[in-house]
């Protein structure tokens, strides 16, 4: 047997969805992260509600990598219908965990099989066949926890955890865990290098997913209205902040401090969103690409007619309906500058559950701060798996509230003869002062449209007019530029600059530290790391290329759409980047980017003309 | 405010037939001049909307006028102009007025529409604000045609009616009625621009209305319109009108003054202590019966008759912010102690996810 591996593996489980497997699979992963492992969870599932097939991925990693890994380790089959291909997909050497009552092709030689009778073990334990396909999962945690050396302690706090407060389900799972660890301990004798020991990493931690997080971001930035609909990958967000707000948004009387309504569709969403925007409140929306789309029309209203809103975007697959269960970073280029006329708008790049939970909150403050709609690019990957992180910090700042005349600051300007005007540049950042409605007061009052409008809101269609209005507004995004979240920047070494920098943004993140120690373990590649956090881009970001000799950007889309931004914003610099773009559904891992840097800077012997800027693509 | 003020308050306005209860006169309530086409239905209803204001005594400063995209949809201009106005986009003017009353429940909403912004792009969203209820009046401004774009049919236009250049509409037209009264909308009026006396108390009434009023008002386009073959012009609307009652409104600040003569009217009765009075008209009709208002609409569709009034009431349908269970404080106007919740929220929630 080979020297042990420890803490550093992955397991992919293959089941049916709607089988009850998700439970078995967060019990596991949960086990993992309860004995202080560095632990993430993700699921590839389909777009079906039951009977297709599903996978769970569970990395833990010692060295806290906790992005996809390419080579799957482990493998649990209990899905009859990819069974053959599951196996025949695997590495030499990779551990199989096979139902036994499953029928099979031919298992190469080359794999670690350790064969359990599932139906057989289940029958055993649970009495009542009804309720056997609901705890046959579980039993492979119990498996897996002989055969890696999982804390049964650590896994039974899991599954108390799993099913909070159901007796009758815990104690029949907690004997199918049992029961799966017994057999194994009695009849499959270790015969692979994969074990886990206790590290002290997790301490504190939480796991949550992004969407959850989103979530609770808007609960304490204060948001009173959200409009949402259906619509995978995002609705775990609204459904969480229904499941929050309710329980934590009540004033004395027991009445709601908010309004959570499930629209007609994504338009509606977006009005609803623009008129409470207008009116005063915190509100937002969350939806995902073919939503983005239809919201296009009232984008363009917000940004013109200057309303603050929030618009979540949890990204998947495009274009059309594209591949809805998988994630990409695809709609980069399109959220920026959605709607017809020049349009650009404020898009905040989370890359964590951590930011998922600070955007929630800064997204509010930027959108009443520049009085427009702002967009969180969030994707599948970040928003509906699983991930390890620190303790949200409770927020600390007050709310910004932006511009906003009261009854007694239209009061001050009436007594001093001033008047006021919605759409006049009082203090040369761009941005104006607006006054809500129902404001008492008599000067209070003014006009919103979507069509040519004068600094005191009259409508016009006179060029010097427009041109004003738009340069304004050109100016007010010049601003915004110096108030989004910066890059977060990571040198290779303090003292100076690496020669070879690379730029990702959003969940790419997390395979970057991983990349970068392969890339100076395998080439003695130092590079330096910027993480570009929002849009428009910030100067530091141009500074960042400049000192460079080359700069990698990695991303997850076939257009290279950062890339093409960047390239857009950088002028001469524009020449110094590459392309790196993963575009498969699956979430980027570092393996793929490190053999794409490593292609790239192999073959980077004097070219004729760096016109062309290079680029690799996944195949 | 200085002592002398406090001492010396300013007298209170003269009582006077120029002035309404917030001592304004009828002036203050009219908005920028229109720009609509001389003799133009839809000047006929700003008019109306500015004396049902006016004589009501609306806060203006409390009212958000919204509208869509359309010939109908710049009137918010013309009337109330101290009231925040929102020119939306075509069709999507009920989100943005939900979005709107969510924010701040205490406003007045009105919303000005057209037949194209309501029964042709904007059908879903009108559907879902029936049928949600959400408090506010809405107005569609109904001529059958595009204005804007010069003429085209509406999904209102009758079937059998023709265009100025002579085209045909082979199409069932859409009755906004018919479908709110569907959707369980709570106040279904239909009116003419052309019957001030009938529209006026009808606005009164759709004001005070807590939910929903539709109000949808027959409104002669005089540029393509309004010629012979169309069933939506100032000549043809005259020939078919039939009111179904001749309709009063006291509001909750007035005495009913008047004695009807037993059994010829029927008092509706408002929650804010308002009354909607009915004198009947040949036809005995209760507009308290949603099933009698639907055989109505679907019993005179074909007999070329234009039935105008109130259709259909319901006081008492819960209002879109009551099915919330929302605060009674508008949440635009929440501090930050209402909004965030205690760190030991925060901490309770980490637990479990630990």
């Amino acid at each position: 047997m080979k020297p042990a591996i420890v803490n550093d593996f992955s397991i992919q489980v293959a089941t049916v969805n709607g089988s009850g497997s998700q439970s078995a699979n967060l019990i596991l992963m949960r086990s993992l992260f309860n004995m202080g492992i560095p632990v993430s969870g993700k699921n590839l599932f389909p777009s079906n509600i039951q009977g297709l097939p599903t996978w769970f991925t569970i990395r833990c990693s010692k060295d806290g990598y906790i992005a996809r890994k390419k080579e799957l380790d482990i493998l649990v089959v209990m899905n009859p219908e990819t069974a053959t291909r599951d196996v025949a997909e695997m590495r030499p050497g990779t551990v199989v965990v096979l139902n036994e009552d499953i029928p099979v092709g031919p298992i190469p030689e080359n794999l670690i099989v350790y064969k359990v009778p599932f139906g057989k073990i289940v029958a055993a334990c649970c009495p009542d066949t009804r309720l056997r396909k609901l705890v046959t999962n579980v039993i492979y945690v119990g498996v897996l926890a002989h055969l890696l050396g999982i804390d049964m302690k650590a896994a039974e706090h899991a599954l108390s955890k799993q099913f909070k407060g159901k007796a009758k389900a815990i104690s029949l799972n907690l004997g199918a865990m049992k029961a799966g660890f017994d057999y194994a301990v009695e009849n499959l004798p270790k015969r692979d290098p994969y074990r886990v020991e206790s590290m002290g990493e997790t301490k504190g931690k939480i796991i949550i997913e992004g969407n959850a997080a989103g979530a609770l971001g808007a609960m304490f930035a204060g948001c009173t209205v959200v409009a949402w609909y259906p619509i995978t990958p995002s609705s775990s967000l609204c459904e969480a902040a229904i499941d929050y707000f309710e329980r934590y948004r009540k004033d004395a009387g027991g009445r709601r401090t908010y309004a959570i309504v499930q629209m007609e569709d994504e338009l509606a969403s977006l009005g609803v969103v623009l008129g409470a925007g207008w009116a005063g409140a915190r509100a937002m929306t969350s939806t995902s690409g073919p939503g983005i789309s239809l919201m296009s029309e009232f984008a363009g209203l917000g940004y013109f007619a200057e309303i603050p809103g929030v618009v979540w975007d949890i990204q998947r697959v495009g274009p059309s309906t594209g591949l809805p269960t998988r994630t990409a970073q695809g709609d980069v280029l399109k959220t920026y500058m959605l709607s017809h006329g020049d349009t650009r708008h404020i898009v905040l790049l989370p890359a964590s559950v951590e930011e998922c939970f600070e955007f929630g909150m800064t997204s509010f403050d930027l959108a009443e701060r520049f009085q427009t709609p702002v967009f969180v690019l969030s994707d599948l990957d970040i928003g509906m798996n699983y991930w390890m992180a620190d303790p949200l910090p409770y927020p600390s700042k007050p709310l910004d509230r932006g511009k906003v005349f009261s009854k007694d600051d239209l009061e001050k300007l009436k007594a001093v003869g001033s008047k006021f005007e919605r759409y006049r540049d009082v203090d040369g950042d761009g941005i104006p002062y607006r006054t809500l409605p129902g404001t008492e007061h008599d000067m209070a009052g003014y006009f919103t449209r979507g069509s040519g409008h004068t600094e005191a809101a009259g409508y016009t269609e006179r060029p010097e007019d427009y041109k004003n209005l738009m340069d304004r507004l050109a100016r007010k995004h010049e601003t915004a530029r110096k108030h989004v979240p910066a890059p977060e920047v990571d040198f290779r070494e303090k003292a100076k600059s690496a020669a070879v920098g690379i730029v990702a943004y959003g969940s790419t993140h997390h395979a970057m530290r991983e990349c970068r120690d392969q890339l100076s373990a395998e080439l003695g590649l130092n590079t330096d790391y910027l993480r570009i956090r929002a849009l428009p881009l910030t100067p530091s970001v141009r500074e960042f290329v400049a000192a460079r000799e080359r700069v990698y950007v990695i991303e997850q889309n076939r257009d290279g759409q950062m890339f093409d931004l960047l390239r857009l914003e950088l002028g001469e610099d524009a020449k110094k980047l590459r392309s790196v773009r993963h575009y498969t559904g699956l979430p980027i891992d570092a393996r793929f980017i490190t053999d794409a840097i490593a292609e790239m800077e192999r073959s980077r012997a004097p070219r004729k003309s760096e016109k062309e800027p290079q680029k690799v693509t996944a195949r | 405010m200085t002592e002398a003020t406090t001492k010396n308050p300013p007298p209170p306005p003269p009582p006077s037939k120029s002035v309404n209860r917030l001592g304004l006169d009828k002036k203050c309530y009219v908005g920028a001049p229109s720009t609509m086409c001389n003799g133009c239905g839809h000047d006929a209803i700003t008019n109306a909307v500015i004396a049902a204001a006016y004589e009501l005594g609306l806060d203006q400063r409390k009212v958000a006028k919204l509208s869509g995209i359309g010939c109908s949809s710049k009137t918010p201009a013309y009337f109330m102009p101290r009231a925040h106005g929102f020119n939306t986009v075509h069709g999507r003017m009920p989100s943005v007025a939900t979005g709107a009353f969510l924010a701040n429940r205490t406003l007045q909403v009105i919303g000005m529409s057209g037949d194209g912004d309501t029964a042709s792009i904007g059908l879903g969203q009108f559907c879902h604000l029936v049928r949600r209820n959400v408090p506010m009046v809405y107005i569609i401004e109904n001529n059958g045609v595009y204005g804007l774009t010069k003429g085209q049919f509406s999904a209102t236009a009758d079937v059998g009616s023709v265009q100025k250049g002579g085209a045909l509409n082979e199409f069932m037209p859409i009755d906004c009625c018919a479908v709110a009264l569907e959707l369980g909308c709570g106040f279904v009026a239909r009116s003419f621009s052309g019957d001030q006396k009938q529209l006026k108390p009808l606005l009164k009434a759709a004001f005070a209305h807590r939910g929903m009023a539709l109000l949808d008002v027959i409104s002669p386009c005089v540029t393509f319109n309004n010629h012979a073959g169309s069933t939506k012009s100032y000549d043809a609307v005259k020939q078919t009108d039939a009111p179904i009652h001749e309709i009063g409104f006291v509001p909750f600040f007035e005495d009913i003054a008047v004695d009807y003569p037993a059994g010829g009217v029927q008092e509706v009765k408002l929650p804010d202590g308002s009354t909607i009075t009915l004198k009947k008209l040949g036809l005995d009709y209760d507009p308290t019966n949603r099933a009698a208002a639907q055989r109505l609409l679907a019993d005179t569709r074909n007999d070329g008759k234009l039935l105008t009034g109130l259709l259909y009431i319901d006081p008492e349908k819960p209002p879109f912010d009551a099915v919330e269970r929302m605060a009674e404080r508008p949440l635009a106007g929440l501090d930050l102690a209402a909004l965030r919740p205690p760190k030991s929220a925060l901490d309770e929630i980490l637990e479990e996810l630990t």
